[in-house]
């Protein structure tokens, strides 16, 4: 007589099994699928279009930690020292937040128009947010000359050095999103595996990253002086 | 019941050309063996750079070939720096998390790749490069950075002036592991991405091998540490280059005839938490792929599913979380408040305990099971017992009183060897004999195996364990010439046993080097599972031809499904759906 397991562990079909584990690949995640073939799982070569949002937010995190460890110098080194040397931060600053904030609610605008196939109206949008990126960082570079011309260098005590390094810093990672902005507006969709969709919607998601993250270590910059 | 007829998979066209298929490639499966053999080059070059320290320490006033003599303190220091770089980073950082993980991953949660391949073949060829800039400093006039692999300021801050090969070869070293945090940084996304989002259908979280576990561990671990270490790098650099004074402090003078730096209020401290706050992490890198192979190995050659799967899962998750806590016992003499020592030291002890959970587990997997001695599972079995040595060490150093007298000494050096220099490299070598047949379509002659096993298990022991009794009795870690301290001659004997058990061992991972490139020729050829497991990796041919999978893979149940009650054969692969599995006949 054929002995088969006991009935608890019955072995299950696909989709029992699916619906038991109640998760598929994807597997516990808000929005995770039931795990049809062709949906994302079994997925026969393609990478789903989350995958980039995940890879983003990864990306997002490792940056976070970036950012994160120099600030965290910021507040020891400051904390430690009795050479700090508070100075006036150049006023186009305030500018410059202004701009990125609007260039927030510009590429925001951007994706509303996209969604509603206006493409004329996500265009328009876009090279909004593009310019006022590049505005940003030329009102970074111009706060930068301006700190020059008042003797304030590199170099010139820790509160200088760690301006310099917060804004660079920022500033080099807000030239990757102008890039990626660019780059958005030339690709051929119709070669690429990522949708203009995913494209866009990983570039805003790093955008506000990086509109929050200016705000953060700007206050950081005032509050050390 | 539905049609268990997979849907035929469609793959992107494999590319052609020496270049696209072997150089340039977006194969997961070709990157792999790129970083495989990258860390078998760093491998034999941090090897050799130990046999010439070791040289000089059991034998001070021999003249060493290439050096001029005898060895200077300054040359030693630049040995130990070079081989301490290269192993932790290009070597246990590389080999079993980019090595393998990266051919494995994607095959065994059934997908065809990683989810961003292009990002995969930039991560490589920045490590490589990065490998190419470190040794690039052994090249410059004044020679390679001497200030440890923990480069610590204000030596490694304030340029040639400290000393030889602090100048290029130390900016050198610095740029060269920027690089590579950038490398490792996109490597974790990419991880992290694929495995949570590029599953088979039916793999759930708690059906994913363990091997998988430990890839996601170490990528999220690797995903929050390294950037920290990059920015920790740039205000290094910064310092070295621009003349701030983020880690160097003020009034320091190198001699009477030079003056004090103008560098001031920096401190050297700030590079410590910043350095170890990624170097604690680091080293649980580099030993928990190590740890996933092992579950994995374990369980297929014992036929035995591991014991404890779910808990070897948390345990993973909470050695990984745990990590980022500990980083201060690195510094317990660096002057910290006992209290905050008290903190660290707490959480040192707490993270033995989810690796004594796993530790116990694998002997509860051996218990009772049906075990073949492959070359595979010796080295398996090695890490568990390497794994256990070198943990027991670092429970004294976790203590404050006890580390302070045994801090930077040779009781130190033991306990990471044993752990990351010998348990993380068997469960390389674990890997590598147990995954050669997939990669290769070859098997590794066992004899040379297990004879490579055993010299190198012996001769590892019989290397480190005397080091527990140097570093006690008072031998300090990075010092050249130990013939000042009278209190230290007697330990003479004892530097030449280690030195010459160290060139024994050495010599025979000859048989390795061997035994590998003769079995890619002419290795008995494999099946496609030679083993009998039960993996995803396992139901494709050896070699895996482009895309992995013929058949879009199912998964129906878990990843150590082995003797179980009721069917035919004793190990139940996970692809293969209920109705097409022999049930066990009649009595």
């Amino acid at each position: 007589m054929a002995r088969t397991l006991p009935t608890t562990e019955e072995p299950q079909t696909a989709e029992v099994a699916v619906q038991d584990a109640g998760i598929g690949p994807g597997g516990g995640l808000p929005g995770g699928w039931s795990g049809e073939p062709g949906g994302g799982g079994g997925f026969a070569g393609a990478v789903p279009q989350r995958a980039y949002i995940t890879g983003m937010t990864m990306g997002l995190a490792a940056i976070l930690m970036f950012f994160m460890a120099l600030v965290s110098a910021f507040i020891v080194r400051k904390g430690l020292s009795t050479d700090w040397q508070a100075f006036a931060l150049p006023p186009v600053l305030y500018l410059n937040t202004l701009l990125l904030l609007v260039s927030s609610v510009t590429i925001q605008m951007a994706r509303g128009k996209l969604a509603r196939e206006d493409m004329e109206g996500f265009r328009h949008w876009w090279f909004v947010t593009t310019a006022l990126g590049l505005l940003f960082v030329g009102g970074q570079l111009l706060a930068w000359r301006q700190l020059v011309n008042e003797g304030v260098y590199l170099a010139s005590n820790p509160s200088s050095s760690f301006f310099y390094v917060l804004t660079a810093a920022h500033g080099v990672h807000l030239l990757g999103g102008v890039i990626a902005l660019v780059a958005i507006a030339f690709w051929n969709w119709k070669k690429a595996h990522i949708t203009r969709s995913t494209a866009t919607e990983m570039a805003t998601i790093y955008w506000h990253f990086m509109d929050g993250l200016w705000i953060f270590l700007f206050l950081l910059l005032k509050l050390g002086q | 019941m539905s049609a268990h007829a997979n849907a035929v998979s469609h793959h992107s066209e494999a590319p052609q050309g020496f270049i696209r298929r072997y150089i340039f490639s977006t194969d997961h499966k070709v990157i792999g063996v790129q970083y495989w053999l990258l860390a078998l080059v760093a491998a034999t070059v941090g090897m050799i750079l130990s046999w010439l320290f070791r040289a000089h320490l059991a034998w001070p006033n021999a003249a060493i070939p290439g050096f001029g003599g005898v060895m200077r303190p300054e040359q030693y220091l630049a040995l130990v720096t070079m081989h301490g770089t290269i192993m932790v980073f290009f070597v246990l950082t590389v080999a079993p998390q980019s090595g393998f993980g990266n051919y494995f991953l994607p095959i065994q949660l059934g997908a065809d790749d990683m989810a961003f391949p292009t990002l995969n073949m930039m991560s490589f060829w920045i490590t490589f490069l990065a490998f190419l800039v470190l040794i690039a400093a052994f090249f410059t006039t004044a020679g390679a950075p001497i200030g440890g692999w923990t480069s610590y300021p204000p030596l490694s801050a304030v340029g040639q002036i400290a000393g030889p090969g602090q100048g290029t070869g130390e900016t050198l070293w610095v740029v060269s592991i920027a690089m590579f945090c950038l490398a490792s940084l996109l490597t974790a996304l990419n991880f992290i991405s694929t495995t949570i989002e590029m599953r088979a259908q039916g793999m759930s979280l708690m059906r994913m091998p363990l091997t998988v576990w430990a890839w996601f561990v170490t990528a999220v671990l690797s995903l929050l540490a390294f950037g920290v270490l990059l920015a920790a790098g740039i205000l290094l650099l910064l310092d070295r280059l621009a003349f701030t004074s983020f880690f160097v402090p003020a009034g320091l003078v190198f001699s009477d005839t030079q003056p004090a730096l103008a560098h001031a209020g920096g401190s050297p401290l700030l590079w410590e938490h910043l350095f170890w706050f990624f170097g604690h992490p680091e080293v649980y890198i580099a030993i928990v792929p190590a740890m996933g192979i092992t579950s994995h190995v374990l369980s297929n050659f014992s036929r035995k599913p591991i014991f404890g799967y779910k808990a070897m899962a948390y345990s993973l998750c909470a050695i990984g979380f745990l990590s980022f806590t500990v980083w201060g016992h690195h510094m317990f003499v660096s002057g910290m408040s006992p209290y905050s020592a008290l903190a660290f030291s707490f959480l040192t002890l707490a993270i033995g305990v989810p690796s004594a959970i796993k530790t116990f587990n694998w002997l509860g997997t051996l218990w009772g099971g049906k075990i073949r001695f492959t070359t595979a599972m010796l080295f398996a079995i090695g890490f568990v017992s390497l794994f256990v040595t070198g943990g027991l060490s670092g429970l004294f150093l976790a203590q404050p009183s006890v580390d302070l007298p045994l801090h930077d000494t040779y009781f130190v050096i033991a306990h990471f060897h044993i752990v990351m220099g010998l348990a993380a490299i068997f469960g390389i070598f674990a890997g590598t004999y147990y995954w050669f047949p997939k990669m290769f379509g070859r098997k590794m002659n066992e004899t040379l195996g297990k004879t490579h096993f055993w010299i190198t298990f012996v001769g590892a022991y019989l290397t480190f364990m005397p080091m527990h009794w140097l570093g006690i009795m008072g031998a300090l870690r990075r010092y050249a010439d130990a013939s000042a301290a009278p209190y230290l001659q007697h330990m003479a004997p004892i530097e030449h046993f280690i030195t010459i058990c160290a060139f024994i061992t050495g010599a025979g991972q000859l048989l390795f080097y061997v035994n590998f490139l003769w079995s890619l020729r002419r290795g008995e050829k494999a099946t496609e599972n030679p083993w009998n497991a039960t993996t995803l990796e396992w139901s494709i041919p050896s070699p895996p031809p482009h895309g992995n999978f013929l058949e879009v893979p199912h998964v129906y149940r878990g990843p150590y499904e082995y003797s179980v009650p009721g069917f035919t054969e004793d190990f139940v692969p996970q692809h293969l759906a209920p109705e097409q599995v022999a049930k066990a006949g009649g009595d």
